[in-house]
């Protein structure tokens, strides 16, 4: 896999699509870039690849963190069962997520039994193991892990395993964002590994409706490059369109197998994102024939009104859709960082502001 | 692979099948890191490389789309340079 690896890291490549981006790219007009994923995020700062684009070219981060998103109120809920003596298995990122009170890795702290799990099939181990406790999988994440989720509810755990379901989809996010006209955006760099799944035809209102050029791209550095490249390639011949720069792993109709097992397990719901509000059509809910799975339901989970999602000062909702770069919030690496986040875009590993925070860049 | 010192939500990383039993196979992640991964939303057999994400293979990816990811980008640099096959 090295070998393999090595061949999408070729730096005389590098220089020359990063030659043709400056020779394409517009000289008056300042094209403005969303990506919506942490990975893409990651990429694009470790390798400073916004120092490799014109200054006029500007490549945003949208609400791509899947842990970021994910609204207090839903941290309130796997707490409440924490404390409620159930076992809570999620994954590693979303310990530190602060709810409205405290954050599951706080519940841990008051003697709650809160445990980091690979994936939910590790969750359903656990319940099988060990069938005197009750488990609860804490199911967050975009289209990339919602089939994972449907995978194992469709085997029917043991009945001492539910789920609290707070997966989200990327596309009417991507909306909303089209849709918010002060952010200016002239294309899209979809994300690669969602679209392994979902194929290419939920990006095709991009281009079609909002006349928005839309590429599925993947996450070598040359991958980015190459989006943005194809990006501008599009605007200079004014013809959105959607194009797959990530052919090695994204087929257009996506993972038609995982499509199937998530329609059957779950159905689409409004869903809350933190920092955005409602968005409609954007969250999955167990469908009525796999109830007995539904953690809210069997545990009547109920969360008062008014939780928190942005606290005092923090500007992780205009970090979240692009509006504003993490060093423009005044908490960034004073009073909020790695080891004291204050926000959630500065606890999880994909976060906008806790990539910024290793690579110190400002562009 | 760009993204394997972080432990993101999205990101998949690709492995190597090495056996299959069922609905789980032993992947080789490289450097023989093996690990069991769910391959029920994929159809793969031993010897094909993996997208594998939380514990779960999402697509299988073939020496042919590797190739198109080389010849997309020649194309796209109109074969202004050879690229290297290291």
């Amino acid at each position: 896999m090295m070998v393999k690896s090595l061949r999408f890291r070729n730096a005389t490549l590098a220089k020359h699509v990063v030659r043709k981006i400056h020779k394409l790219a517009p000289k008056k007009d300042t094209p403005k870039f969303c990506h919506v994923c942490g990975t893409h995020e990651w990429t694009i700062t470790h390798f400073g690849l916004r120092t490799l684009l014109p200054t006029n070219v500007e490549v945003i981060a949208g609400p791509g963190c899947p842990v970021c998103i994910v609204p207090a109120s839903e941290i309130d809920e796997a707490v409440q069962l924490a404390l409620n003596d159930l076992v809570v298995t999620c994954f590693g990122d979303v310990l530190r997520v602060p709810g409205s009170k405290m954050s599951l890795l706080d519940a841990k702290a008051e003697g709650a039994d809160v445990h980091v799990v690979y994936g939910v099939g590790d969750a359903v181990k656990m319940a099988e193991r060990e069938p005197d406790k009750e488990f609860v999988f804490f199911a967050i994440g975009f289209e990339t892990t919602a089939p994972s989720t449907a995978v194992e509810v469709l085997k029917q755990p043991p009945k001492n395993i539910s789920f609290l379901i707070s997966h989200r989809l990327i596309p009417p996010a991507m909306k909303l964002l089209v849709e918010m006209k002060d952010l200016n955006l002239n294309g899209f760099i979809a994300p690669g590994h969602v679209s392994t799944v979902i194929g290419l035809k939920p990006y095709e209102i991009f281009p079609k409706i909002y006349g928005m050029p839309t590429v599925v791209a993947g996450f070598e550095p040359l991958d980015v490059l190459f989006g943005v490249y194809m990006i501008l390639k599009q605007l200079s011949q004014y013809k959105p369109r959607l194009e797959n720069e990530y052919v090695r792993a994204v087929r257009s109709e996506g993972n038609v197998k995982a499509q199937k097992l998530m329609k059957e397990v779950f159905e689409v719901v409004d869903g809350n994102w933190r920092g955005l509000g409602t968005i409609p059509s954007s969250a999955l809910k167990l469908r009525k024939e796999h109830e007995a799975y539904d953690a809210r339901l069997k545990y009547d989970v109920n969360i008062q009104q008014g939780s928190v999602d942005i606290p005092p000062g923090c500007k992780c909702h205009l970090v979240i859709i692009g509006k504003i770069k993490p060093t423009e919030c005044s908490l960034f690496m004073k009073t909020c960082t790695p080891q004291k986040p204050v926000g959630p875009c500065m606890v999880s590993s994909e976060g906008t502001c806790r990539i910024w925070s290793k690579a110190s860049r400002t562009r | 692979m760009a993204s394997t010192s972080v432990i993101a939500m999205c990101l998949a990383i690709p492995a190597k099948i090495v056996s299959i039993t069922g609905d789980s196979a032993q992947v080789d992640f490289g450097e023989g890191v093996l690990r069991e991964v769910n391959i029920t939303l994929v159809e793969a057999k031993v010897s094909d490389y993996v997208l594998v994400h939380a514990g779960y293979a999402i697509q299988v990816l073939s020496e042919e789309d590797a190739q198109e990811t080389l010849r997309l980008w020649n194309e796209i640099l109109e074969a202004e340079v050879k690229i290297n096959n290291k």
